[in-house]
């Protein structure tokens, strides 16, 4: 690695909210993300997510509360001034210039070297792989090809942090895949620090080193995504990670599942009981359920369930012929169940755990 | 035989090519055919003489009066109306308390009729009561007579057309800086660009479209907009405000001279082609088009 190569700067956000009139976007944010880190914010619309990263990038302000990027306090500061660099979910390439022109198009508003600026552009180009698009205007690339040239825009700055709102998400499956991990493999390179916005909650699995879950201005739980799976701290947490989702199941005052009797899942109450599809497997004892549809994936079928009130999802190893109306007995290790309060939803720590 | 949708497509095509015809093409090509006679006067019939109606404009001392008129009065509407209304529209595109007020101000001078705004100007224009003459008071200044001074009475038909079209043109400008993304002015803040970078390497090339589009409409107006002239000046004093239009309503409905007023025309129409011609060929090349 050369000398020149940017690293990252943590950012802090310490207690931020942002408000419109009465509309609460931020309410009291506050997040550590280490310097070279990958950091994810997660949630579904409307959460707070793009607030959270223009209050980052200095394109919109806190109500409250203060920014800090690599250990300095930027909440006064101008956009230009933080050292962030950004990837629009628009791309927000300028649609007269050149890609050329494009990507160069900061660094000569800051009186970069002509010298430098080749170097710079060169080595974006061929990290990017956008040699032979160099002579075009946006209107005449793919969408896969003006993501590169936004991501070319936002390289060349060599900012120690780099924001990104939803980058992907106007790309079709096959090309989100390939460039997630083309993203993740140029921020590990580039040692900046990431702080990447989407609601796609396999994505942030796939590519996060720290994943903050936002719902409704809060942060839901702040977590590597290996600890988001394993031990959700809430259950809308729980509801929102895997594919599929967490079974969020009603318990009776006995602690069995409400309306299917069984085993006993957990002290009962208001509570509800959390089963990861895939921790799930046909028993001779367990809650018993009636199989309403199967749906067959390939290497698994989830099979889709009535348990009492509650719906449940399992994933089943291999091709599983079951026939909607089929009584099962669904089986779980106690390892794998968590329990959440009915009415807050926050998670109650049991004995081995 | 002739197909039915053939036929069909005529008779729907029927009553606007009417109406072209009847009032458009037919008083075009009769406009041409008539510059090439004499004009008819009692008994005597009009009579083909060629191209003898335009050398005579050759020697006629107004026409040339009328025409560098024009020229003067075209090369300071133009870019005074444009570069106004485009400074206007970006001053009222900004988040500005009374914006709405703002905005509505500067367009009235595009919803009042011209004979209306010649008559608020010729006020203004008064001497010793006039607007002008009492703010130069203000400084000590004498009275001056703006339309009566051969002087200065072409620069005064001049602010009063820039005054009305300016507003028209902020207009198209505003669409058309509202029409662009915000997130293009965010990347730039980012990048470190100033507002005067980003304004003449994105904003301008951008409105460029638009530019193109309020040129041509300055340049036809330019020779297009005589209402004032009729109210204010008559093309007085000593011709100094007869512009090329004015100058063939005067010929053609107060000397009833239509063979020459059918010449003028024809040479205005040339000359506006000939203008237009030439700022799609230079201008059009440069515009990008989104
Ligand atoms: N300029 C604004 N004025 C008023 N309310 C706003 C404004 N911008 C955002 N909001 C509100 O703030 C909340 C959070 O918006 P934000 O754009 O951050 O959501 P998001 O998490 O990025 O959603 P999405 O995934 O749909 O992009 C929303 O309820 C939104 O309506
Ligand atoms: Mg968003």
């Amino acid at each position: 690695m050369s000398t020149t190569q940017s690293t990252g700067a943590e950012v802090r956000l310490i207690d931020v909210t942002r408000s419109w009139g009465s509309v609460t976007a931020l309410g009291g944010v506050s997040l550590h993300v280490r310097a070279g880190s990958f950091c994810v914010l997660l949630g579904p619309s409307g959460c707070g997510k793009t607030t959270c990263l223009r209050i980052v990038a200095g394109l919109d302000s806190a109500t409250s509360g203060r920014v800090e990027i690599g250990g300095r306090d930027v909440t006064a500061l101008p956009p230009a001034a933080r050292g962030v660099a950004m990837v629009f979910q628009s791309y927000a390439l300028f649609p007269h210039l050149t890609v050329e022109e494009n990507i160069l198009f900061g660094l000569k508003a800051r009186s970069v070297p002509a010298p430098e600026r080749g170097r710079r552009l060169a080595r974006a180009v061929e990290t990017l792989g956008i040699g032979q698009l160099l002579a075009r205007r946006p209107g005449q690339l793919s969408g896969g090809q003006q993501q590169r040239v936004a991501l070319g825009r936002a390289i060349v700055a060599e900012a120690p942090v780099c924001l990104m709102d939803e980058p992907l998400s106007n790309l079709d499956a096959q090309l989100r895949a390939e460039m997630r991990a083309e993203i993740l493999g140029l921020q590990r390179r580039l040692g900046i620090t990431m702080l990447y916005v989407t609601h796609d909650q396999t994505e942030a699995m796939a590519m996060a080193d720290q994943v903050v879950l936002l719902r409704g201005g809060h942060i839901e739980q702040d977590a590597p995504p290996a600890e988001l799976y394993a031990r959700p701290a809430t259950s809308f947490a729980a509801g929102f990670v895997g594919t599929p989702p967490m079974n969020l199941l009603k318990l009776a005052p006995d602690g069995t599942v409400a309306g299917a009797g069984g085993p006993v899942l957990g002290e009962g109450g208001a509570r509800l009981a959390g089963i990861r599809p895939e921790a799930l497997r046909v028993g001779e004892t367990g809650i018993p359920v009636r199989v309403t549809h199967a749906e067959y994936l390939g290497a698994d079928t989830v099979v889709a369930c009535q348990a009492g009130e509650s719906r449940v999802l399992a994933r089943l190893p291999g091709r599983a012929a079951l026939a909607a109306g089929t009584p099962l007995h669904l089986a779980a290790d106690p390892a794998d169940i968590h329990l959440f309060d009915a009415e807050t939803g926050a998670r109650i720590a049991t004995r081995d755990r | 035989m002739i197909r039915r949708e053939t036929w069909q497509a005529w008779a729907l095509l029927l009553p606007a090519l009417l109406l072209l015809v009847a009032f458009t093409h037919w008083p075009a090509v009769a406009t041409l055919i008539d510059s090439l006679y004499t004009t008819p006067r009692g008994s005597r019939p009009p009579r083909f003489i060629g191209l003898e109606n335009f050398a005579s404009l050759l020697d006629d001392r107004v026409f040339w009066t009328a025409l560098r008129n024009n020229f003067i009065y075209a090369a300071a509407t133009i870019p005074a109306s444009v570069i106004l209304a485009l400074l206007m529209a970006l001053a009222v595109n900004t988040a500005l308390p009374g914006r709405p007020l703002l905005r509505m101000a500067y367009f009235t001078p595009t919803m009042l009729p011209m004979i209306a705004v010649a008559n608020i100007w010729l006020f203004f224009f008064t001497p010793d009561y006039g607007l002008f003459d009492q703010v130069a008071g203000l400084f000590g200044l004498g009275r001056h007579n703006w339309l009566g001074d051969s002087a200065t009475a072409l620069p005064a038909m001049i602010v009063v057309a820039v005054w009305k079209e300016a507003g028209f043109f902020m207009i198209f400008y505003l669409a058309a800086l509202q029409a662009m993304p915000p997130d293009l002015r965010e990347a730039a803040d980012l990048e470190g660009s100033s507002r005067w970078n980003f304004f003449r390497r994105v904003t301008l090339p951008l409105l460029m479209p638009t530019t193109l589009f309020v040129l041509v409409n300055a340049v036809i107006n330019a020779f297009r907009l005589v209402d004032h002239v009729v109210v204010m000046t008559r093309g007085g004093p000593d011709n100094a405000t007869t512009l090329l239009l004015y100058y063939i309503y005067e010929t053609g409905f107060r000397f009833w001279d239509t063979a020459m007023a059918a010449t003028l025309t024809v040479v205005l129409l040339v000359l506006l082609a000939a203008l237009a011609w030439l700022q799609f060929g230079v201008l059009g090349r440069r515009v990008h088009y989104r």
